[in-house]
């Protein structure tokens, strides 16, 4: 049985679409597929040209917004009475600031792809252009396409078979699975680390809001209008911040997340140094000289290496050189790729031993650097004549090898001196390697999750200026729970979890609720 | 060790209802009333629509339930319009989503009267019996069906539908201290087989756990000392049956006052004789309703808690202490309630004490009360792991109709998030998994806006009607009020007044800023510093129109933004909820739903995708792909048709 709507509308239209965008739900969001949806569609690590593609029902609009040529500001035509499938030239402006020169791809439905109004916008890559350019996009209205969703719409719309949408849906389920899984890894360690004190704030702020709902005799909102503004006020601020770092790229860590691990003294420093091509990192003989990480971005054919150098890993006593030690656990933690550092010209020993342990399976390469201070082959085989005099003072590349799978470690080892930037070529090489073999993750990824995060800080932007509104014009407090819940709900995503059962659960955890 | 009990064919009935509490009682009258002969079993007459535990009906989200059922044509609205002796709107200050009425009712006669109406109810027939087996056949494809009941004493009654609302009954046992007895609630026989036979037919049961305070001898209360809590006046009503007029009366007063140190301090000696935590009580009890000994472990830096006490009725002296449920020793009960602030010389009437009780998994049901496993055998209540009596009408009389339409080869109703508390109740139910006895909250709604206590019957009076449980009578006069709110909004959105210096005068003087073009009365509304009553004197084309209307007109007008917000969610939701998945829909060949959810979907099969969105461990991405995968089912069935 079904039942028109008992609701009263006082617009006569009804027709309330695109009054409030971004809407926000208590509960979980799944998407429909009648809304304009933009990607990346190109790759993004080597390619010379970036494509940006926008389908749906306000394509045009959109991308009218921010595209400028010479054509259509000379004439009245609009972009809406442009020929099908036509390539036009001009450039994304920002406002009054050009972004970039661009090939624009104009296509009406119904054929293209998805069989909707699709724009695609050619610019010179780059992923700091491509990035700007997608971002307007989605300022201007559109909003990031899930993984796979044009081909889904394609598939909806009746484009492609049913073989076709199979492969669809396998792509559909394994890059959300990634896609979720990279964008909370790809989260700035003291970035998600603000968004759940926000989080954990709001919440609080609500189940106050509810409980007393809930029990009107038990608690009271008494004067708490005020002192939610003020929350939501530095609320808000905090999350403008993060959008101020998110347009400066620095909202998530890009490229692949490399950190070099060691013992005090192996020379971890020099590496990075050696690497990054100038004098980042302070170096010493002292032990311990790096008491916290350092990091560094290198450009290695094409790819993007984040490189963190961190504190030589040891039990001290010393309560600075500790909170080093600790964060470099975290750093490694958090790695793409770990590039273990020992000492050729000292033995490993049970230091070394747990460090590797601690991260058996771990995407690694083991490098054994300062073979400058060893003479030439002794390293490499360990039977030369003087090592008789050395064998218990150095270490071997079988050494290190034995000791790499003794702990579970599958890593190649590379001979290197960052001091006299021997083997360096071939370390780059390797790291490369494993890159484009698959076995490191892209920057692509971290590109769409950036522009994801944002997505969802505009949102809890937005939401928290409505409860403020709310306060504002005097209504009533369970008006603030709904804004409050769509700010919680869009940094809840940013995070990866879901919001399902939380605000009954902090309600009971918070208040004394009985009969 | 019994003989043999022979056994006795009774006469046949449409459907059986097992219990007559909240649940039972709406059901078994839903039922009848659409014309099926239904047998109301209870264990025994006398505590029919009994109030085990607190004296009032509704409450916040209770109250918004009790309103949604007799906009639906139940009982329990104008029954407690009789029997109330103290009513009160909560949340007056708040928005209009979150105002609930609750009333005090004299227990005894709240049960009179719904005995009353249950005994001259046709098609009704009550008896006084423990049904101890559920009967059903098993078709060669292995799908069961219900043929029946039987009691303890043999009595086989062949039906077509059951609805087991057993309530707290089914293996109960109430604990206090080192105290068990194995009775139902205030003493009343308990059901003992009813359980092994449900097992036996293959249902999942789970034990869960509730409690109740003592209750005082007013005349051993020292009120003075306590602060006083008188009803609302004028009275609003919980039937839409009803006006205010109807109901006035003398109304009766509670009293407010609170624990103490000494009160936490006695409880705290005495924990390791609570069967709470000595571990003697095994049952999941609810957060929401802790005893005062849960509360003190909980919330160690209270001071003090609230206990309010009410009263029981106009015929009794029993008081009821709301906020000290408890399971501790009679002993420790008295030294306890007796620490508190004018409760120095009380006499325990009746103990508090705890209850453990057999209930279903409810999540072998579907939305429409109905049990998966078993054809014809609906569930309603506390035995499907809500608590309250609110929530076990809203319950009943979705059962009852629905068993109703089965016997009549009708499609089920289900009424869905957006619809009313009843359907967010519901859903939680079957879809969610539930740990802990079930209790509505507003927080639960995510549509609250739009699911107020005003409005419950603009949304569902003519689901009642279509179902046939409002009368003509009552729908015409429904449909009066729905044109009348209708042409009221028309009106003053072109009711249009010139910014005219008078006018402007008006403006000011009604504590609002002037207008610099022509406004209508509707755009006016809209300020927070006006109200329909005060623009009065700028309407002189207004008819007086009934309060109800009115109010109507306004909320519409003021909350206009946010109502209309929560429309659009409406709609959206309504896009995933109108998606049916096949019943014999084949997850695994789905391979891209990830393990976990596809897990979850295989044991829990939603109905639509809107509930398999809503199950925990399912993402947006599975549902994604299997959005895509159901359109695929539909296309192969369209092709399979052509070719036919």
């Amino acid at each position: 049985m079904r039942f028109p709507s008992p609701f009263f509308s006082t617009e006569k239209t009804g027709a309330v679409a695109g009054a409030f965008p971004g809407y926000t739900c208590l509960h979980k969001v799944t998407r429909m597929n009648n809304d304009t949806i933009a990607a990346i569609a190109s790759g993004l690590s080597a390619a010379g040209i970036s494509i940006i593609r926008i389908s749906g029902p306000d394509a045009f609009g959109v991308a009218s917004k921010i595209f400028r040529s010479g054509r259509l500001a000379a004439s009245s035509v609009r972009m809406e009475d442009w020929e099908s499938h036509t390539v036009h030239y001009g450039y994304i402006a920002d406002g009054d600031e050009i972004v970039d020169e661009v090939m624009l791809l104009y296509l009406k439905a119904p054929k293209t792809f998805t069989k909707e109004d699709t724009v695609e916008i050619d610019c010179h890559g780059g992923i700091v252009v491509t990035r700007r350019i997608l971002s307007l996009v989605l300022k201007n209205g559109a909003r990031l396409a899930e993984p796979g969703e044009f081909t889904k719409r394609a598939f909806l719309n009746g484009r492609i078979d049913l073989s076709q949408a199979e492969a669809v849906m396998e792509l559909i389920g394994a890059k959300n699975d990634l896609a979720v899984k990279n964008s909370v890894k790809q989260l700035r360690g003291t970035l998600k680390k603000r968004i759940g004190e926000l989080r954990k704030q709001i919440l609080t702020d609500v189940a106050t809001i509810e409980a007393s709902l809930d029990q009107p005799e038990y608690y009271s909102l008494e004067g708490f209008g005020e002192k939610l503004a003020e929350s939501v006020k530095t609320e808000r601020e905090a999350i403008h911040k993060m959008l101020c770092s998110a347009d400066n790229g620095r909202l998530i860590r890009e490229g692949i997340h490399t950190v070099i691990l060691g013992k005090p003294n192996v020379g971890k420093s020099s590496l990075m140094n050696a690497l990054v091509g100038e004098e980042r990192a302070i170096v010493t003989e002292i032990a311990g000289t790096t008491r916290d990480t350092l990091c560094e971005e290198i450009r290695l054919n094409g790819i993007t290496l984040l490189i963190v150098d961190t504190a030589g890993i040891r039990n001290t006593p010393d309560p600075v050189e500790k909170i080093g030690v600790t964060r470099a656990h975290e750093q490694a933690e958090d790695a793409d790729l770990i590039l273990y550092v020992a000492d050729a010209s000292s033995p490993l020993d049970a230091n070394d031993r747990d460090i590797l342990r601690a991260y058996a399976g771990r995407k690694m390469l083991a490098v054994l650097n300062k073979t400058d201070l060893i003479g030439s082959g002794t390293v490499s085989d360990g039977t030369t004549a003087d090592a008789s005099n050395n064998a218990s003072r150095n270490t071997t590349e079988a050494d290190l090898k034995q000791l790499l799978s003794e702990c579970g470690c599958e890593a190649e080892v590379l001979l290197v001196s960052a001091k006299e930037g021997t083997g360096l070529t071939e370390l780059e090489e390797k790291i490369s390697d494993m890159f484009f073999a698959g076995n490191l993750s892209a920057d692509d990824e971290s590109v769409i999750t950036s522009e994801r995060h944002k997505e969802c800080l505009r949102e809890a932007f937005e939401s928290l200026g409505k409860v403020l509104n709310s306060i504002d014009s005097g209504l009533p407090e369970d008006f603030y729970s709904i804004d409050l819940m769509g700010a919680y709900e869009a940094l809840s995503r940013i995070v990866g979890e879901e919001v399902d059962e939380d605000l009954i659960n902090r309600i009971f955890e918070q208040f004394c609720l009985g009969k | 060790m019994n003989k043999e009990i022979p056994e006795f064919t009774c006469d046949a009935y449409d459907v059986a209802v097992i219990g007559a509490g909240h649940a039972g009682c709406e059901a078994a009258l839903a039922s009848a009333r659409l014309g099926c002969e239904t047998i109301c079993f209870m264990v025994s007459t006398d505590t029919i629509a009994m109030m085990p535990c607190n004296p009032n009906i509704g409450g916040t989200s209770k109250g918004h339930l009790v309103k949604e059922v007799d906009a639906l044509g139940g009982e329990m609205g104008r029954n407690i319009d009789k029997a109330f002796i103290q009513s009160k709107m909560l949340n007056r200050s708040k928005g209009p989503a979150v105002h609930s009425l609750r009333a005090q009712a004299d227990k005894q006669k709240y049960s009179n009267c719904m005995r009353k109406v249950m005994e001259n109810t046709e098609h009704l027939t009550l008896k006084q019996a423990e049904v101890s087996e559920l009967l059903y056949k098993t078709a060669e494809d292995g799908t069961k069906s219900v043929t029946g009941v039987k009691t303890v004493s043999g009595g086989i009654y062949p039906c077509k539908a059951v609805i087991l609302c057993s309530g707290v009954y089914l293996n109960a046992r109430c604990i206090f201290g080192e105290v068990s007895t194995f009775t139902g609630p205030n003493g009343t026989p308990r059901a003992t087989h009813l359980t092994d036979s449900l097992i036996a037919a293959g249902i999942e049961m789970y034990r869960f756990k509730t409690g109740t305070p003592a209750r005082i001898d007013k005349r051993t209360i020292d009120f003075s000392v306590m602060e006083e809590q008188k009803g609302d006046e004028p009275i609003v009503p919980f039937s839409f049956t009803n006006t205010p007029e109807d109901l006035a009366r003398e109304q009766a007063l509670c009293y407010l006052t609170y624990t103490n140190e000494e009160t936490h301090r006695i409880i705290r000696a005495n924990l390791d004789r609570s069967p709470l935590f000595s571990g003697d009580i095994k049952g999941s009890g609810p957060r929401y309703c802790p005893s005062i000994e849960d509360k003190v472990v909980k919330f160690p830096e209270k001071d003090r808690h609230q206990v309010f006490i009410e009263p029981e009725g106009e015929y009794t002296n029993e008081m009821y202490l709301s906020g000290m449920s408890s399971s501790l020793p009679e002993e420790v009960q008295i030294a306890m309630y007796r620490s508190v602030k004018g409760l120095e010389h009380a006499k325990i009437v009746r103990n508090a004490y705890a209850i453990e009780y057999d209930c279903i998994n409810p999540m072998q049901l579907y939305p429409t009360l109905e049990c998966r496993k078993i054809k014809g055998f609906f569930s309603a209540g506390q035995s499907n792991g809500s608590s309250g009596y609110e929530e076990a009408a809203a319950q009943g009389i979705i059962a009852g109709i629905n068993a109703a339409r089965k016997v009549q080869g009708k499609e089920g109703i289900v009424l869905d998030r957006s619809q009313a508390y009843i359907g967010v109740l519901i859903d939680d139910l079957v879809t969610k998994e539930t740990h802990e006895p079930y209790r509505m909250m507003t927080s639960r709604a995510e549509y609250r806006l739009l699911l107020r206590q005003d409005n419950a019957d603009l949304r569902l009076t003519e689901i009642g009607h279509e179902v046939g449980l409002i009368s003509e009578e009552r729908y015409r006069k429904f449909l009066a009020k729905k044109q009348a709110i209708e042409d009221e909004l028309e009106r003053l959105s072109v009711a249009v007044l010139g910014a005219s210096a008078s006018v402007c005068e008006t403006l000011k003087a009604l504590g609002t800023s002037e207008i610099h073009t022509a406004t209508s009365l509707l755009e006016l509304l809209r300020r927070p510093e006006l109200d329909y009553e005060s623009l009065a004197v700028l309407d002189p084309d207004r008819v007086p129109l009934p309060a109800d209307v009115i109010e109507q007109v306004v909320i519409n007008i003021r909350y206009e933004g946010y109502i209309e917000r929560q429309m659009q969610q409406v709609e959206h939701f309504k896009k995933l909820e109108t998606r049916k998945i096949p019943e014999d829909f084949d997850y695994d060949a789905v391979p891209s739903i990830r393990i976990e959810a596809r897990q979850k979907l295989k044991q829990f099969r939603p109905v639509n995708v809107g509930q398999a969105s809503r199950i925990s461990g399912v993402s947006p991405a599975d549902i994604s792909v299997l959005l895509v995968m159901l359109e695929r089912v539909l296309k192969d069935s369209g092709k399979a048709k052509q070719e036919q």
